[in-house]
């Protein structure tokens, strides 16, 4: 198998991730201050990446926006997997019953309030926060998985392996979890890792408009929309945190298909 | 097929009906009265009660929702509490950006995922494959917010080839097409990577399947059991995302919208939501669910179609 995107996805995400992480103790100049005489730096000198028209730096702003986006992402995508996929195998264990029926008309109805609509409802009820973001992402990413992974089960149902494992005595939740999830967690890896950048990426719309985090703590999005009628004056304010975006969606992106490959058993023997 | 069709049709009225209490629920609960809202701090309160009552919120929960359910069937919206005008016009007005956006970002989405998710499938491991996926990557990693503001300031701003914002009207057909061709650009391009790559993995599942060697075995070309069996068969993942990006690009373009300032339907609820415009809120948010219901049920009946396993209860 190849190492190379493996490689690479491992060191952005491990990048931004470990910058994340030492934002927690340590940054090279503290967000919350500014120093409006030291306005829209360019990169290089004191300030790797420059200031922003505060005179906040923006390396400092990176590391500190890496936390709310990779916080909401996980818990958000841990939320969706952990009650979608079980419910989609139940569904496709009771296909054609009530159970079924329940539950993807239960996630019809998710999937039937577009996501940010559900965020911007929630944030109007509850007032805008990360933690409101994260129930908003997560929530419609519970149908996702329930979608997917009924919609893969159904198909294995019909396949013969599975009627040997009936014929063998195995109840239907033995068989979704012995047979069925190990069948479809390439699917949903690859799902997984759709879901986790578009987590970062809705967060980051999410603050783009001002529902996510709040100031003073700095975001991704929210440095994006201060920096978007400047763009022409200091590009880097616009390119710093939008690239810093596509780095991390793509180095999790990259990870992903480099576990999809080394986790599929078909591609292993193919490689044999 | 008619039987599976009835089924799913008495599930799409329950759907509806379910939607519209939740929606009204969660209308409800959204603290803040409008009329006091609309007539200010220093209102006194019996003009308030007056407001409230012409309104119709002092009435009890059971009734205001029976009088807005009658009202959104028969094509009664009632009035803005801001603009005090019809909400059907404000819609109406809306639709005609919202769904030719969403339509042509569609059209753009599908026209290259697949092809381009069929080739990387067909010559899966090869270079076409390696270099489509790589672009994949890229597609889905962008911010499409971010996206647009580069793309105006280059294509709009410095070479003027396209309007940067604001939307002349469908008096001008191309006039409208050039105002929505970069939003579409812009919504279409990360969905296309995500379809294209859906439609790859699909792909590239059922070519492993056992009734494609079976295929081959009978003679068919390599091309030929791709068009003829596999395609068919990898449709369901593909026809899933479909429905999921028309909804998405829908409702969803609020914050293309924004940065292109688009009169849409995004656009409307979120100004409705910071005026407390209730019943705008209300109204659209339905519309949308009920947009994007009836957009499942079509799905749904489309998956039966494709695929006619699925059609009987116990497989």
């Amino acid at each position: 198998m190849r190492l190379a995107p493996l490689l690479i996805g491992l060191c952005l995400v491990g990048l931004f991730t470990a910058l994340a992480l030492i934002s927690l103790v340590w940054t090279p100049y503290d967000v919350q201050i500014l120093e409006i005489s030291n306005k829209m730096k360019p990169p290089g000198g004191a300030n790797w990446l420059g200031t922003d028209h505060f005179g906040r730096d923006i390396l400092s702003m990176i590391m500190v926006g890496g936390q709310v986006s990779i916080a909401v992402a996980v818990v958000a995508v841990g939320m969706g997997m952990g009650l979608g996929v079980p419910l989609g195998l139940a569904a496709a264990a009771r296909r054609g019953g009530l159970m079924d029926e329940l539950i993807m008309r239960g996630n019809d109805l998710v999937f039937a309030f577009p996501a940010l609509l559900i965020a911007i409802l929630i944030t109007a009820i509850f007032g805008p926060s990360a933690i409101n973001a994260i129930i908003a992402i997560g929530i419609f990413n519970i149908p996702v998985f329930a979608r997917m992974s009924r919609g893969a089960a159904l198909e294995l149902w019909t396949r013969d392996f599975i009627l040997a494992a009936r014929v063998a005595g195995k109840g239907p939740v033995r068989i979704s979890a012995e047979h069925i999830l190990p069948n479809i967690a390439n699917l949903l890896i690859v799902q997984g890792t759709i879901q986790f950048s578009l987590a970062i990426l809705a967060e980051a719309a999410l603050s783009y408009v001002g529902l996510g985090a709040q100031p003073p703590t700095p975001s991704w999005g929210r440095m994006l929309a201060d920096s978007q009628t400047l763009a022409s004056l200091a590009p880097h304010l616009v390119l710093a945190p939008g690239l810093s975006i596509v780095a991390m969606v793509l180095g999790l992106n990259m990870l992903g298909d480099a576990l999809r490959d080394a986790l599929d058993p078909r591609l292993n023997r193919a490689a044999k | 097929m008619a039987v599976y069709t009835a089924r799913r049709l008495v599930l799409l009225i329950l759907s509806l009906f379910v939607a519209s209490l939740v929606i009204f629920a969660a209308i409800e609960v959204i603290p803040g009265d409008p009329a006091s809202f609309m007539l200010g701090i220093n209102a006194r309160p019996d003009t308030v009660a007056a407001l409230r009552a012409e309104m119709g919120l002092d009435q009890p929960l059971v009734a205001r929702y029976a009088a807005w359910m009658g009202g959104m069937l028969t094509g009664d919206f009632g009035l803005s509490y801001t603009y005090r005008t019809p909400v059907v016009d404000m819609v109406v007005g809306r639709m005609w950006v919202s769904i030719p956006l969403a339509t042509y970002a569609l059209a753009l989405s599908t026209l290259i995922a697949f092809p381009v998710g069929i080739i990387a499938a067909a010559r899966r491991g090869g270079w076409a494959d390696k270099s489509i996926m790589g672009a994949t990557q890229l597609g889905i990693a962008i911010p499409n917010f971010w996206f647009a503001v580069i793309m105006v300031h280059i294509f709009a701003i410095k070479y003027g080839w396209f309007r940067a914002g604001g939307f002349p009207g469908w008096d001008e057909p191309l006039q409208a097409l050039r105002a929505l061709t970069l939003p579409a650009i812009v919504l279409a391009l990360p969905q296309a990577a995500i379809l294209a790559r859906i439609m790859r993995s699909g792909l590239i599942d059922t070519l492993e399947a056992d009734f494609m060697r079976t295929a081959r075995a009978k003679g068919r070309t390599a091309r030929g059991a791709l068009w003829h069996h596999a395609l068919r068969n990898a449709m369901i993942p593909v026809l899933t995302i479909l429905g999921l990006q028309f909804s998405f690009l829908l409702a969803g373009a609020i914050i293309i919208e924004e940065v292109f300032f688009l009169p849409g339907l995004g656009r409307l609820i979120f100004q409705a939501i910071s005026q407390r415009d209730l019943i705008v809120v209300e109204s659209v948010v339905m519309l949308l669910v009920f947009a994007v219901i009836m957009l499942t049920f079509l799905v749904d009946l489309a998956y039966a179609w494709v695929d006619p396993r699925l059609r009987r209860r116990n497989v």
